[in-house]
């Protein structure tokens, strides 16, 4: 497939490879976090660990949209659906997330929620469109990748007056969880996560460019490059860290410079102004509630606000006292060293958020690259 | 003066399926008289008793298969409801080495539904048993209440016949066996996607459906009795979950190579788009060979040979690994599990 393959090549990626392990310095560790689960999911599903040299760890971080979503905002949507009968159309990811009472949005539908799984926000308009009669709510997830088109479907119900159609709007940012893990104590305290260099998102940056992370870079000194959800925009981004770290410089370079500003894509940010405002507060599964993390509908948009238009409360709901995914979120344990891994919890019935979503630290790992924990590997004839 | 019976044919331009048709009185009888009877004609069916007595070659074993088919929409590029109710049962018959020899079919049918739909599809099917040669030779029909019904169920049942001391089976791959599959992966999935409601989008793929009874026959016909361990048609859930079910009954690993598996550039680029993978798409025309080693090139000229079989590839080996995984080198370089599905393949959200 063309504009595809080229970034999937597996001559190209030997080639970096060998370039990695020619670079590192003898007996030095190098860590860097993926933040976005889109990195996560090209990590297991190309086999990118294996390629690396085994000084080079990689520590998922917390950016997948699905696994930090907490309990509380599905329940949320669940009650929309099941309590208040409105039509709930999300995201298809977000179906199997469970929630309170051994429910999730894909369990909800089944005792008669209605609940619809839709490709964008544009889409929710249409089920407003075609459902006069019902209240369409659109539960809103995911970083700033998703934020500009919840925005414009806003803006496009308060055009057209749309009466019946809101937003449950859960985004969140992208730098306020980056803060809170440089911020958290087993980075900053006691140094059980070594982190020396972000992989920073793809998509996110598309939106809000390279700029927001020079703060990382001078404040907190650690290295980012920003780098394309493919495989290869992988193992350059790891060798343009590895560089950095030996060169004892802290910068932001940017790998996916095919699509990625420092700017960002401005017209999408103003949308998102005009929609939206920071929340004073928000809960991460994982990372719990972050100062000014998270966005919400202006007041100017009020009607189109599902929190306050069905009077919603925030209940927070703990998860499963056994679930590792805060601490895997945090990138302080992996997949592997949670109890539930692999037995209680699996894609088919997942305790926690991050085996849920492809992009999920627990589900790509159990879905690609579990048959590396297991002592007797079938090796390629 | 006796007057002959008259009945008003059936409207089948702007008439629908109504709680009559399903009731068991004249109304029924016509439909069946008129729609079904017509379409599919053979001898056992014109017989209109309540089951078809059947020939059996001698020397032979009966092999039984049935499938339930629901599919939404019921028409899509490359194919309907009808023949993929025809295609997936002898396909089924076929994967067991057996000659597909009859089918029978059930219809449930929703209130409402348009007779000239109804219609299309009963002829399509027809035309899909005709031209495989399995004739349906009892049916039956009952219609359900609108909205308790997706427009047209059918279920169809198949039996075949086994030539004796033939052992081909889920259970039989063996350690070092070569692993072929029959043509490209995800047709049928993107083609009938790219037709749902939520998603529409234009592709020119379509639906692989066919029967493989021929392609079968030919494959086993090129090599040695006993060469042949394994045959399965990678329907839903795709090429991964077949694999995935050979590695379980076999209780063996599979390793795949990644660049070996043929997928149309049209289905990699609209799977790229919805986040899916073409190792999870269902095929509705394609089957999964696990063949003795020594066999494994004359197995796969012989499917190449065959119209069905033209895109056929070598994609992996059967390893002997307790833990029973399907392995793959992906293009990249690197290797991963290709594990079962997790229920339905959703899409991503970024």
């Amino acid at each position: 497939m063309k504009y595809v393959d080229e970034f999937r090549d597996g001559t190209l990626a030997r080639g970096l490879a060998a370039a990695i392990a020619a670079e590192l310095q003898p007996g030095r560790r190098y860590s860097f976090m993926e933040f976005c689960g889109g990195h996560t999911h090209a990590i297991a599903r190309y086999g990118v660990a294996e390629l690396l040299p085994p000084a080079v760890r990689m520590v998922h971080g917390p950016g997948c949209p699905v696994c930090v979503l907490p309990i509380g905002r599905i329940d949320q949507a669940i009650g929309l659906a099941l309590q208040r009968g409105a039509i709930v159309a999300t995201y298809g990811d977000t179906m199997r997330v469970p929630a309170s009472g051994g429910l999730s949005l894909m369990k909800a539908k089944a005792r008669g929620g209605d609940i619809r799984m839709v490709y964008s926000a544009a889409d929710a308009l249409k089920l407003a469109r075609a459902h006069s009669e019902r209240e369409v709510v659109f539960f809103a997830i995911g970083f700033e990748t998703t934020t500009p088109p919840t925005a414009l479907a806003i803006r496009q119900a308060a055009a057209e007056g749309l009466g019946n159609f809101s937003v449950l709007c859960c985004h969140v940012l992208t730098p306020s969880a980056i803060t809170h893990i440089l911020e958290s104590a087993e980075v900053r305290d006691y140094g059980t996560v070594p982190l020396d260099g972000f992989i920073g998102p793809a998509h996110v940056s598309i939106v809000i460019g390279s700029g927001p992370y020079e703060h990382f870079a001078d404040e907190y000194r650690k290295p980012v490059v920003i780098a394309g959800f493919e495989p290869l925009d992988v193992m350059q981004a790891v060798l343009m860290l590895v560089r950095q770290v030996n060169q004892g410089r802290a910068e932001v370079e940017n790998e996916f410079t095919r699509a990625v500003s420092r700017e960002g894509n401005l017209a999408a940010q103003r949308v998102v102004a005009e929609v939206f405002e920071l929340r004073e507060r928000f809960e991460w599964r994982g990372l719990g509630e972050v100062p000014y993390s998270a966005l919400k509908i202006r007041p100017a948009f009020a009607r189109f606000d599902a929190e306050q238009r069905f009077g919603l409360a925030y209940t927070p709901v703990p998860d499963h006292p056994q679930c590792a995914c805060g601490a895997i979120l945090r990138g302080v344990k992996r997949p592997t060293d949670c109890k539930l891994f692999g037995n209680v919890c699996t894609p088919e019935s997942p305790m926690g958020s991050c085996m849920v979503s492809s992009e999920g630290a627990c589900a790509a790992h159990y879905a690609y690259g579990r048959f590396r924990d297991i002592p007797i590997v079938a090796r390629p004839a | 003066m006796n007057k002959p019976d008259y009945q008003r044919p059936i409207d089948f331009r702007h008439g629908r399926v109504d709680m009559n048709h399903g009731a068991g009185g004249r109304a029924g009888a016509q439909l069946v008289e008129e729609l079904f009877a017509r379409a599919f004609d053979n001898p056992a069916l014109r017989a209109g008793d309540d089951g078809a007595v059947l020939d059996l070659p001698a020397g032979h074993r009966l092999v039984m298969a049935t499938d339930g088919h629901v599919i939404s929409p019921l028409v899509f590029p490359g194919g309907d409801i009808g023949c993929l109710a025809v295609h997936g049962t002898v396909n089924d018959v076929a994967m067991m080495g057996a000659v597909p020899l009859y089918l029978s079919a059930s219809f449930i049918l929703e209130e409402g539904f348009p007779l000239a739909d109804l219609k299309r599809i009963v002829e399509s099917m027809a035309a899909a048993a005709r031209d495989a040669g399995v004739p349906v030779v009892t049916g039956d029909t009952k219609v359900v209440e609108q909205g308790k019904g997706d427009g047209v169920f059918i279920a169809t049942t198949g039996v075949g016949a086994l030539p004796a001391g033939r052992r081909i089976g889920g259970a039989l791959a063996r350690p070092g066996d070569a692993v072929l599959v029959s043509g490209t992966v995800g047709d049928h999935g993107v083609a009938v996607l790219s037709r749902r409601e939520s998603l529409e989008f234009e592709t020119a793929v379509v639906s692989d459906t066919a029967a493989l009874h021929g392609l079968v026959a030919q494959l086993l016909a090129a090599v040695p009795e006993g060469a042949v361990h394994t045959l399965r048609d990678p329907t839903r859930g795709g090429l991964a979950t077949t694999l995935n079910e050979i590695a379980r009954q076999s209780r063996v690993g599979l390793l795949l190579d990644e660049a070996a598996v043929p997928v149309q550039p049209q289905v990699e680029a609209a799977c790229e788009l919805l986040g899916l993978d073409p190792l999870y798409i269902a095929n509705e025309g394609k089957l999964v060979a696990i063949v003795a080693p020594e066999h494994a090139d004359a197995a796969l000229a012989a499917l190449r040979a065959h119209p069905l079989g033209r895109a056929a590839a070598r994609i992996g080996t059967v390893q002997d690994d307790p833990q029973r995984f399907v392995q793959m080198v992906t293009r990249f370089g690197g290797r991963r599990v290709v594990d079962w599905l997790s229920g339905e393949p959703l899409p991503r959200v970024c």
